[in-house]
């Protein structure tokens, strides 16, 4: 371990270890869907163990693992030390006493209020301010990954920019843009209000301001998924990376795109015109375009890395590539499971087609394929190929880190799958007990929940699996002398010139424009409209 | 940018099949005029249970019209039980006196968001007659699963 890589590590073992105690809670909440009745099992606790895996897993998991990863593409992509170190390791700090804060605030069942804490159920403020402390921290990341480029570019004023550095500058970028919305949401409306300031909120208001920071934080999550499929898993598949300006054009249209569309997610709220909806629905759309360029490019990749090694017919490259290497399995697999999540996210669009989904579970099992698959396998892999590299020492308990994907995705299959159909048959996510007092209809949804229980335990001992491994590694992984990281290179190098991708200036300013033809008509019209505020509901 | 050939073929594909998406939805909207329950109306919550337009609640039918007015609270929908006729249009008019709360007849395309200080609106016509679970499907506390209630759908008498 050198004393670069102090930064990225701190991150990432914050990252691994909310990951640990979010599974944890995972599996009391599969458990209990199913009705089966454990002695600690009350709706109390289920709701605070909801809460608490849906912050510790989408907002600290996520966060410091894409800020760790962030740190080791400044310092073995673009090859330099990560400037302003100091408000590197400040944002760090107040990220994490942020997390300590909102956690402890959720452990004491004092903020059972979910991840997207709607008001105007109310947590107690410690919740609200430690998500802003989250938030406030993160954009230090942002801050030094724009510092590290432009120390950079003065160095190589001519060279583009490398492309795993160049996923991680327009995830930063796309975030700085997000947190926009949370911020505003968390300090002028939810901190005010839950110290007692103000007396009512606006609670669509809030809503509309979440989800401005709701949408594009899913591409936060995963553009640095999509950098691992790009830039590390053609090398280890043993091939190279198809096409490298598709790369970067998928990057680039993330910025533009990924914002102007959060009110896909409130297809079903009062208060906002159709029309509106309509507009953000087609904009959506737009957003399937890079992810099919994706497909097709890392499975070209995956294509020349089996052709690499020795394959001729039509499919048999697919039997030739390394399935027991376990970056390439949680990759490979993660993508399987994303290729169906991708549709339903299609689905949850449409509009229309969204009265039959909205609020269901099949939106959890939609977000378990994309998140929960795409995002967190791709970033257990990662964690294999990239901590061992990181810490100088060898992976340890390598054959549960084999096992661990294929486990990952057949329990993610079992309850992915289940809740889809509970979902179109119309059972709600997000409850304690689906039984509705005996309900016929709900008793038809007896059987399916048990399998996605069973689904629930499997992905609960992959994800032990992962945490074993790791902390057995930075314990006990035999020390060596670090492996360099390698970058998988182009199959046609395309020059090292700057190009259109590189101005991010302007790729800036389009998404700019884009969000306030989206937004600033609507929430204009909002705000001029007489609106009644909505008093809090202390859940402590 | 040079682009191999058989993923420009891909590349126009994804495209076709986007627009084909987006396609489908304005189709609906404009030619079939479907909307999601969009409805723009505020109400102050701290007054709905005396509010004019919530004060009576239940179902009311006028002519070929049926209306229906219901509130969501924690933990119960007030009425909770609602008859309605089959073959006609019946119009929901919703509000909530706390918290977010949803309003989804399962098994329908009856599904909206109870945002306190709004009112949902949205007409739906059941053709088949029978028993339905009314559920809240967005968290509103700790009785939340048990937020539910019954929509009688009733075939008209001649």
């Amino acid at each position: 371990m050198t004393r670069d890589d102090r930064l990225p590590l701190a991150n990432l073992w914050v990252a691994i270890s909310a990951f640990g105690v979010a599974a944890c809670m995972a599996l009391m909440q599969a458990l209990s869907r199913a009705n089966l009745d454990l002695p600690w099992r009350s709706a109390r606790m289920y709701y605070l163990s909801v809460t608490a895996h849906g912050v510790l897993m989408a907002l600290v998991f996520t966060t410091f693992f894409i800020m760790g990863f962030g740190y080791v593409t400044v310092t073995r992509s673009l090859n330099r030390p990560v400037s302003l170190p100091g408000l590197a390791w400040g944002g760090f700090w107040t990220a994490l006493l942020g997390t300590l804060l909102t956690a402890a605030t959720i452990l004491a069942g004092k903020a059972s209020v979910l991840y997207t804490f709607y008001p105007p159920l109310e947590a107690y403020p410690t919740f609200y301010i430690g998500a802003a402390l989250l938030v406030v921290g993160s954009w230090g990341w942002v801050w030094c990954m724009f510092a590290s480029y432009r120390a950079w570019r003065r160095e190589h004023p001519n060279d583009k920019t490398p492309l795993p550095f160049y996923a991680l500058l327009t995830t930063a970028i796309l975030w700085q843009i997000a947190t926009v919305g949370v911020a505003v949401e968390v300090v002028v409306l939810l901190i005010p209000w839950s110290l007692g300031w103000t007396a009512t909120i606006d609670p669509l208001l809030a809503r509309m301001l979440f989800w401005y920071f709701g949408h594009p934080l899913v591409y936060f999550w995963l553009l640095p998924a999509y950098a691992v499929w790009y830039t590390v898993f053609p090398r280890v598949a043993g091939g190279k990376l198809f096409s490298e300006p598709l790369a970067r054009l998928t990057f680039a249209l993330f910025i533009i795109l990924s914002t102007p569309v959060g009110f896909h997610h409130q297809a079903m709220d009062p208060g906002i015109p159709a029309g509106w909806k309509l507009f953000h629905t087609i904009l959506t759309f737009g957003i399937l375009f890079p992810s099919m360029v994706t497909a097709f490019t890392i499975t070209a990749s995956m294509e020349t890395a089996g052709r690499a090694r020795g394959a001729t017919g039509l499919f048999d490259w697919i039997g030739k590539l390394p399935w027991g290497e376990p970056l390439f399995a949680a990759v490979a697999l993660s993508m399987l499971l994303f290729a169906v999540g991708g549709f339903g996210g299609a689905i949850n669009a449409s509009f229309g087609m969204n009265a039959v989904v909205h609020n269901t579970a099949w939106i959890q099992a939609h977000f378990h394929l994309t998140v929960g698959s795409a995002v967190a396998l791709t970033f257990m892999g990662t964690a294999y190929w990239l901590m061992p590299k990181l810490l100088g020492r060898e992976l340890e308990l390598r054959l549960l880190a084999k096992v661990q994907p294929y486990l990952w995705f057949l329990g993610m299959a079992l309850f992915s799958f289940s809740n889809h159909i509970t979902g179109l048959m119309g059972m709600p996510r997000r409850i304690y007990d689906a039984s509705y007092g005996g309900s016929p209809v709900a008793a038809g949804w007896k059987v399916l929940t048990g399998v996605s229980a069973a689904g629930g335990v499997l992905l609960f001992v992959s994800a032990a699996f992962f945490v074993m491994v790791m902390v057995g590694t930075g314990l006990a992984g035999a020390r060596r002398t670090p492996e360099p990281v390698l970058w998988a290179e182009p199959l046609e190098d395309p020059g090292p010139g700057r190009t259109i991708f590189d101005r991010y200036g302007l790729w800036v300013v389009t998404a700019v424009v884009i969000i306030l033809i989206a937004y600033a008509y609507p929430l204009a019209t909002h705000l001029a409209m007489p609106r009644f505020g909505a008093p809090g509901v202390p859940q402590y | 940018m040079k682009v191999d050939f058989y993923e420009k073929i891909w590349l126009w594909a994804a495209a076709v099949l986007i627009v084909a998406f987006a396609g489908t939805v304005v189709a609906g909207a404009v030619a079939e005029g479907y909307a999601p329950p969009s409805h723009v109306e505020t109400i102050n919550p701290a007054t709905v249970w005396s509010d004019a337009r919530f004060a009576h609640r239940g179902v009311t039918v006028d002519g070929n019209h049926v209306t229906v007015v219901a509130i969501g609270m924690t933990f119960a929908f007030l009425p909770s039980e609602i008859h309605v006729p089959a073959h006609r249009p019946v119009t929901f008019r919703l509000t909530s006196a706390d918290v977010t709360h949803g309003f989804e007849i399962v098994g329908t395309n009856a599904n909206t968001m109870l945002i306190p200080g709004y009112v949902s609106q949205f007409t739906v016509t059941f053709d088949t007659p029978g028993e339905y679970l009314i559920v809240c499907n967005e968290y509103c506390g700790q009785g939340h699963h048990t937020m539910s209630g019954k929509l009688i759908v009733e075939e008209a008498t001649p």
